[in-house]
């Protein structure tokens, strides 16, 4: 068997809610998950159950307990949870993709202009950059009137496929996708589908949050049940 | 590459500095390092502590104990509170940047705009005036400033255009490291946003190392790769931005990230 590009070995997150009573909330206890290169897993489980709380502690924005959360990045394994911030940054820079399913970017930049980011901060040239930013946005039907102008006025699907160029734009060993395709047309949908596709043949491993099960179907996705693990902390 | 992610030397290294004004510990044992490329952003109510802390980053007044130890091109890691005021008047004019709140305290009212800009590389010994004028037109370029307006006096510059001239000036010299007073305070809401936006792009195409005192996460997580919470002169939390503003340990930092509108 391939190593695995993620390995999470006994992680548990508890929210203690300081200026509410200061009662802590268990999400989730001993948990493990491994996600081999060009795996796609699925998290599951009802709203609340803890699925967006495990992306985040996977990529470090939010703290867990306990155990490890080890991310392969091309050379060696880095626990996310041992990280410095500026190890932590250099991790996600080179080895992690984040795409949320509402606009995380900077609202008065223009769209061009944040999709070509990570690449620039790759080291790619401007004029490779925007090349790349141009086919990821034509490709993802954003009308090219709208790519100069910052994306604080775009739609919530507009917006969001800036997002979805903008996290595709460089690849990583690893992506955590939370629901890419909430508020896409059917259309815009296949193409971040086939967007996925490709990265999983390029060997990309893959942790995504998808409601529609058309989606899960068509990446040919593994299940991971966080709410059975939830009920077991509770 | 991963090499150098382990010999890595701290740019700035702050050991157990305190500063006590009579009983009030301003600032209260706080350590921490930054590392070059690093912005880090302090945050915090007012009176917490934070001004005080970086004032005594910038040698602009010293603490009661602990040391402010700087990495020095020329002769390694410095502790600049035991320099001699030369010394460390040098390192203030060559190898760091000072942006004050209030772009009045930061600029020469009766000097135009190119020479307020200039004047860190004057102090230098820098003297070709045709290098100087270049350079003063190209940093407004960089801060967005109409470059026409090169001679005009700042005190005809709107908040906005002061404070982006002062920004020019702190970094015409390529200061190691830039300290930054609450840079975005003051100004109109719009107004804050673009300055806002033209620090970050300076940020990223410099890559330059900042400490930046703020009260507002706003800007903090827009600027700062990482974040160090200040209450009564201590720091109650630290890590990388997004962290501490979306999963906030502390109680107190728990209170201000649920303040904000």
């Amino acid at each position: 068997m391939t190593q695995p590009v993620l390995e999470i070995a006994n992680i548990s997150k508890t929210f203690t809610l300081h200026n509410q009573g200061g009662v802590p909330i268990g999400v989730f206890d001993a948990l493990d998950l491994s996600v081999g290169p060009g795996e796609c897993v699925v998290l599951s489980g009802q709203s609340g159950a803890g699925k967006s709380t495990l992306m985040r502690a996977i990529y470090g924005n939010y703290l867990s307990e306990d155990g490890e959360i080890r991310v392969w990045d091309g050379e060696q394994y880095r626990d996310v949870r041992a990280l410095e911030p500026r190890e932590l940054h250099r991790l996600r820079k080179r080895a992690m993709g984040y795409v949320s399913q509402f606009l995380s970017v900077i609202p008065r930049v223009p769209t061009l202009t944040l999709v070509m980011e990570p690449m620039l901060e790759r080291g790619e040239t401007a004029d490779e950059a925007e090349t790349h930013a141009r086919e990821l946005l034509a490709r993802l039907n954003l009308p090219e009137r709208l790519w100069r102008l910052p994306p604080a006025t775009f739609s919530g699907g507009e917006q969001q496929r800036v997002n979805i160029a903008r996290g595709f734009a460089v690849s990583y060993p690893l992506m955590l996708l939370d629901e890419p395709t909430a508020s896409l047309d059917a259309a815009n949908k296949q193409v971040v589908i086939e967007l996925i596709r490709e990265r999983l043949a390029q060997g990309t491993a893959i942790v995504g949050i998808f409601h529609d099960q058309d989606v899960r179907d068509a990446l040919g996705a593994r299940e991971f049940d966080v709410a059975a693990i939830s009920l077991a902390a509770a | 590459m991963h090499a150098e992610i382990e010999t890595e030397t701290p740019l700035l290294r702050v050991e157990k500095l305190s500063k006590h004004f009579g009983f009030l510990k301003a600032v209260n044992e706080v350590s921490f390092e930054v590392y070059p490329g690093e912005v880090l952003g302090v945050v915090g109510e007012s009176g917490s502590g934070k001004t005080t802390l970086l004032q005594c980053l910038a040698g602009r007044i010293s603490p009661t104990s602990g040391e402010v130890l700087f990495n020095d091109a020329d002769d390694g890691e410095v502790n600049i509170h035991a320099l001699t005021e030369p010394d460390r008047r040098r390192l203030r004019r060559e190898a760091w940047g000072y942006v004050h709140q209030n772009p009045r305290d930061g600029l020469r009212r009766y000097t135009s705009a190119g020479g307020n800009i200039v004047e860190p590389l004057l102090n230098m010994g820098h003297r070709v005036y045709e290098d100087m004028r270049g350079k003063a037109l190209d940093w407004m370029a960089q801060v967005e400033l109409d470059t026409a307006r090169i001679d005009d006096d700042p005190k005809r510059f709107s908040g906005g255009m002061q404070q982006r001239v002062q920004i020019a000036r702190s970094l015409i010299h390529e200061p190691k490291i830039v300290y930054m007073d609450e840079p975005t305070g003051g100004l109109d809401v719009s107004v804050q946003a673009r300055l806002l936006d033209t620090l970050r792009e300076l940020v990223r195409t410099h890559s330059l190392s900042v400490v930046i005192v703020t009260h507002d996460l706003g800007v903090a997580r827009l600027l700062a790769d990482r974040l160090m919470v200040m209450r009564h002169g201590k720091v109650v939390e630290a890590g990388i931005t997004d962290q501490v503003l979306d999963d906030p340990q502390d109680a107190y930092t728990q209170l201000l990230v649920s303040s904000v509108l």
